[in-house]
């Protein structure tokens, strides 16, 4: 197969896009499809102060490479969870964000749960009810409000997430699967900045987990291989191998069902969104009104303190 | 007349002289879901696997939980 702008060998053919490109111009291509996307979801400028969820897998760590090459401004966040799963799983995906930032001359931000907190994400997760043995509902929750309080603390006008076509087609999969209409209301490729909470983006939301893989390849950027331990299993790849299974008989089936849910909410199906789509559990699916915690300054749905607050012992610190 | 094709340190072994995709469906592993390298350079499934070839699988699929509705 050739690349259909030089004609040279191609390496990744996107059959959705009908395109192929080669070792060259797949990554220019990228980066020239991720401007496209900043632009139109209208989220964020050269002259704003990005805040970039480093996670040391391939996603978050292509965004900022892309970021980077753009010329943005922007910065990393890694957040150390204490999961070892016979791996050490976060000391390595910390050692490769940080080899990463080293790289460039990036700046990046490190915040360790276990020295802030106190608790790893699987002690919490033990210990809160929460969690009843999922840690990924309490690391969701944690990696959120550390996220939203480090882009606010640290003054960043945006904060940036890897999140891709796979993982925003599997959670609207999940949410309509059951009419979690709250939920559906806010998934956005772009959500506006609340009290105490940035502005939030996602400008790989129509890049397809396959093309990220292979922009961190054929950019060399090592990235975490081994998937979280408590990720095995997961509905949301499930779901994800679900997609998967329909895209490989009709290519383009998860772009056009992520596109075309976006399109309705234009339409007006939905009303617009009102809070992170992320943060539904912890500030209520259905857009009641939000309520200061007292501890950490996040929104929350009830009067008090909020969820993580509730569930950490201690007044966070970094 | 074999070839191999290496995922996540499983082995399988794979007629030579078919193309990667139909290799893959052989072996049961969804194309969307991997990305087919030789030699360290990405290749597409279209991609004629030669006798003896060593192709390796990367995975590309993962994410927890974290983010999706617990409604589900």
């Amino acid at each position: 197969m050739k690349c259909r702008k030089c004609g040279q060998k191609a390496i990744i053919n996107m059959r959705q896009h009908k395109l192929a490109l080669c070792q060259e111009h797949y990554p220019e291509w990228i980066v020239e499809q991720a401007q496209r996307f900043i632009e139109k979801y209208h989220m964020f400028s050269r002259e704003e102060r990005v805040l970039v969820a480093v996670s040391g897998g391939k996603d978050s760590l292509s965004l900022w490479d892309i970021l980077w090459r753009l010329g943005y401004q922007a910065d990393g966040l890694y957040i150390g969870l204490g999961i070892d799963g016979g791996f050490d799983y976060s000391d390595e995906s910390r050692r490769l964000a940080e080899k990463f930032a080293a790289e460039r001359g990036l700046r990046l931000h490190i915040v360790d749960i276990p020295e802030t907190y106190g608790e790893t994400i699987p002690l919490m997760a033990d210990r809160t009810t929460r969690g009843r043995g999922r840690p990924c509902a309490v690391c969701g929750m944690t990696k959120r409000h550390v996220m939203n309080r480090v882009a606010r603390d640290q003054e960043y006008d945006v904060l940036v997430t890897g999140h891709n076509l796979d993982d925003e087609a599997a959670v609207l999969f999940a949410n309509t699967l059951n009419w979690a209409v709250g939920y559906l209301r806010r998934q956005s490729p772009v959500l506006g900045a609340r009290t105490g909470m940035p502005r939030k983006a996602k400008p790989l939301c129509r890049f397809y987990e396959r093309e990220m893989a292979a922009y961190a390849l054929v950019r060399g950027i090592e990235y975490i291989y081994d998937e979280c331990p408590y990720a095995v299993g997961s509905k949301t790849i499930y779901y994800k191998e679900i997609l998967n299974t329909m895209e490989n008989d009709r290519p383009g089936a998860k772009l056009s069902f992520y596109l075309s849910f976006l399109q309705a909410k234009e339409g007006g199906l939905f009303a617009p969104p009102s809070i992170g789509d992320d943060e539904a559990e912890e500030y209520g699916a259905s857009g009641e009104a939000l309520h200061t915690c007292p501890t950490c300054g996040q929104p929350t749905t009830a009067p008090g303190e909020c969820a993580f607050c509730r569930m950490v012992s201690r007044t966070p610190q970094i | 007349m074999t070839a191999k094709l290496i995922l996540r340190n499983k082995e399988y072994e794979v007629k030579a002289g078919t193309t990667v995709r139909h290799a893959l469906e052989k072996i049961g592993v969804n194309s969307e879901s991997v990305l087919a390298t030789h030699d360290g350079v990405l290749i597409t499934d279209d991609e004629i696997i030669l006798e003896g070839e060593v192709i390796k699988l990367v995975a590309v699929i993962s994410g927890g939980d974290g983010g999706v509705s617990p409604h589900e």
